[in-house]
């Protein structure tokens, strides 16, 4: 049976199952409307924080998840993190996601690459979208300045976060992108090939329920969080 | 031929576990000291966690009352990222459409994230009759793949397994190591096995992943892991192939969320899972990786006929595991026992759905009604009645021998008839109480040997319950 051949028997079934609770046409209009105005559902008290607080508890719960968190005064503090994160692990080779911002710093001291990972880079260096305070949960999205593989084949990854880019839970994120979208003004879809929702890094239960981090992913999450210039959001 | 159940053997697969004091051992450490903890301590930390239960019940419930409107809209923005969606009625048809992908790629390996619909279809067996190599990437996965197993658990596939057994494992596969090198610790394990992966990743020439949610909204597909594997699995090879089945569509990006601050909390009382990735088509103009073709598999297998049946809120099911960690029957038997891929109330729910109930009709008896199932589930499905409304074709099923039924018939007539129940009940209480003496149980009992064998058996104390009942103790 065909592909198309098996579409219509599914579907035929559930129109037929499903005609007996909605009518078509009040179905279709139900489900059009919802993905048209995607109501938020309840957002907890914790998705709620704002200023300081946000910032905090988005740093609390990254390091409960495991991650090492820096907080660097402005981007130009980048490279010398990067530097002494590189000397730590005694390696010289770093691969850079090809973004605007990065690509702007200072990286003359290095064995620096801009582009996607390779198999035998220790180390990478990728740009966060945005990152969800709840969870301590960064998102990256995919692109030709933000390749994905930097987030999953190097055994250290480093992540460039601005303080302002922190929202206190995931809805905002996604509103976010969805502003971009209409900022487009493309037919194209409203998602990035890939978003990554990533808290923390790598790790497994599987032998004997033994938590161990660096399964297949990073080994080692560190996120460089870059303090905002407004100074009512920026904690001391 | 997909998985061969075993569902008749319940019984003697459930004492072999019970006589197996390693597995005991791991159950109670992976369940009672674990996931039923950890699930306790993550609710601990949102207090919105039982309303948000409600919402998710809910939302799944105008999910499957729309849910070819939502397949519709999904497939139709899957096509616009530039995928391809491929329908399937059964096993056969989604095992066929996958080999034909992979053959038109020139496949020769094949990576795998973990995968429960996979398991449900047989996958690599039919991959590896074809020719070609399919690797499981998930740690667990990969183990028992090794050691030709079905996963004993939908979340942690290999927990039945002590390090000593990984080791063993490893050392009869991996024969290009040293055999004397060191093994011991967890960590070496996965370290080895890491290492081993790595080479398949980077060889890969399609990459197979299942699917947590499908967003119809945006034709985005989205997986949840901690490992990573899921994420080097779909991003490295030329080709990704998404498999799901129908019922995990969702409206919109805010829906996958609700569920989202759900299924790790519940599963392993995680804030978040490391990995939670949303992919919507291909590499786009630009990218600098990704894979170039992008392949949606969508498997009913008879689901669309499970919607129109008392079993329907079965659908809702978002696989966290949550029931099986509670069940204290798993708690004992462990997966293997349940004879086909999915074990615990779920699996007693959706096994006779799947394999038939002359086949399964032991696993919803299986069922003590204690309850817990359905107290933990995360979008409130009634586990236990749906365990009981299987048990009226399971009893019919499971060729109920004479004395059973003549049991069964003697305590109906006597239901049926009040006056004489009440008079009857309080003389049987009353007779057993005699017979224990002051000892107040038994230690054998003709037609009660298989609860005397272990355990004595209580004699009832006090009145009858409808002599309690009308005294006015309630």
């Amino acid at each position: 049976m065909s592909s198309d051949a098996a579409r219509k028997a599914i579907f035929g079934r559930l129109k037929e199952t499903l005609d007996q609770v909605h009518n078509p046409t009040v179905r279709l209009s139900g489900a059009d409307q919802r993905m048209r105005e995607a109501p938020l559902n309840l957002i907890p008290e914790r998705g709620r924080a704002a200023g300081a607080a946000r910032t905090a508890l988005f740093v609390t719960e990254a390091e409960t998840a495991s991650a090492e968190v820096y907080r660097l005064k402005d981007l130009n503090a980048v490279p010398g993190a990067v530097k002494k994160l590189l000397e730590s692990l005694g390696t010289s080779k770093v691969k850079i996601a090809p973004h605007d911002k990065l690509k702007a710093l200072d990286w003359c001291a290095f064995v620096a690459e801009f582009g996607p990972a390779r198999a035998d880079d220790p180390v990478s260096v990728s740009w966060a979208y945005g990152a969800a305070a709840e969870t301590g949960t960064l998102v990256l999205t995919s692109g030709p300045e933000t390749p994905t593989t930097l987030n999953f084949l190097p055994d250290v990854h480093v992540v460039v976060l601005q303080e302002e880019d922190i929202a206190p839970n995931y809805e905002e994120v996604w509103s976010r992108l969805r502003i971009d979208a209409k900022g487009r003004k493309t037919d194209a879809t409203l998602m990035p090939r890939t978003v990554n929702w990533i808290t923390g890094p790598s790790r497994t239960a599987d032998i004997e329920q033994t938590l161990l981090l660096g399964a297949h992913g990073p080994r080692k999450l560190v996120i460089l969080l870059i303090d905002g210039q407004n100074p009512e959001i920026t904690t001391t | 031929m997909t998985h061969e159940p075993h569902c008749q053997e319940f019984h003697q697969a459930s004492q072999k576990a019970l006589k197996d004091d390693q597995l005991q051992e791991l159950l109670n450490r992976t369940l009672k000291s674990g996931f039923q903890k950890k699930r306790l301590m993550g609710m601990a930390r949102l207090p919105e966690y039982d309303r948000l239960r409600d919402q998710a019940r809910d939302l799944k419930n105008h999910i499957l009352d729309h849910l070819d409107a939502y397949l519709e809209r999904f497939e139709v923005e899957v096509k616009k990222a530039g995928g391809h969606v491929h329908w399937a009625e059964n096993a056969d048809q989604a095992r066929e459409v996958i080999l034909g992908i992979c053959q038109k790629a020139g496949a020769k390996t094949v990576t795998k994230g973990k995968s429960m619909i996979a398991e449900e279809i047989d996958l690599n067996d039919y991959l590896e009759d074809a020719g070609l190599s399919p690797i499981e990437t998930d740690l667990g996965e990969y183990i028992i793949q090794l050691r030709e197993e079905l996963p004993s658990h939908i979340i942690a596939p290999a927990f039945h397994l002590s390090k000593t057994q990984v080791a063993e494992t490893f050392k009869n596969h991996h024969t290009h190591l040293d055999p004397d090198r060191n093994m011991v610790e967890p960590t070496a394990l996965l370290n080895e096995a890491r290492k081993e992966l790595r080479e398949k990743f980077l060889s890969a020439d399609v990459g197979i992943t299942g699917a947590n949610f499908l967003i119809a909204e945006t034709g985005t597909a989205m997986i949840v892991t901690n490992e990573g594997n899921g994420d080097l699995t779909q991003n490295l090879p030329r080709v990704h192939i998404a498999l799901s089945s129908i019922e995990k569509v969702v409206p919109t990006l805010e829906d996958a969320t609700l569920f989202l601050r759900l299924l790790a909390r519940t599963a392993t009382g995680q804030e978040q899972s490391v990995y939670n990735t949303f992919f919507t088509g291909p590499k786009r103009g630009g990218d600098l990786d990704g894979p170039e073709e992008f392949h949606m598999v969508l498997l009913d297998n008879r689901r669309s006929e499970l919607l129109g049946t008392e079993f329907r809120d079965i659908l809702r099911c978002i696989r966290c595991g949550a029931c099986i960690n509670h069940c204290p029957v798993y708690g004992v038997t462990s997966g293997h026992a349940y004879g086909w891929v999915y074990p615990g109330p779920m699996g007693s729910v959706l096994t006779p759905h799947f394999v038939g109930i002359e086949e399964a009709h032991l696993l919803p008896s299986a069922c003590t009604s204690c309850g817990r199932c359905g107290e933990v589930c995360p979008v409130r499905i009634p586990l236990p009645d749906l365990l009981r409304k299987w048990r009226v074709p399971a009893f019919q099923a499971g060729k109920p021998g004479g004395l059973q039924r003549l049991g069964l018939k003697t305590w109906a007539w006597l239901a049926r008839r009040p006056a004489l129940y009440r008079a009857i009940v309080p003389l049987k209480v009353w007779g057993l109480k005699m017979l224990a003496g002051k000892r107040g149980r038994f230690k054998s009992m003709i037609g009660a040997g298989g609860w005397t064998k272990t355990r004595d058996l209580p004699a009832p104390q006090g009145g009858t319950f409808q002599a309690r009942y009308q005294k006015g103790e309630r």
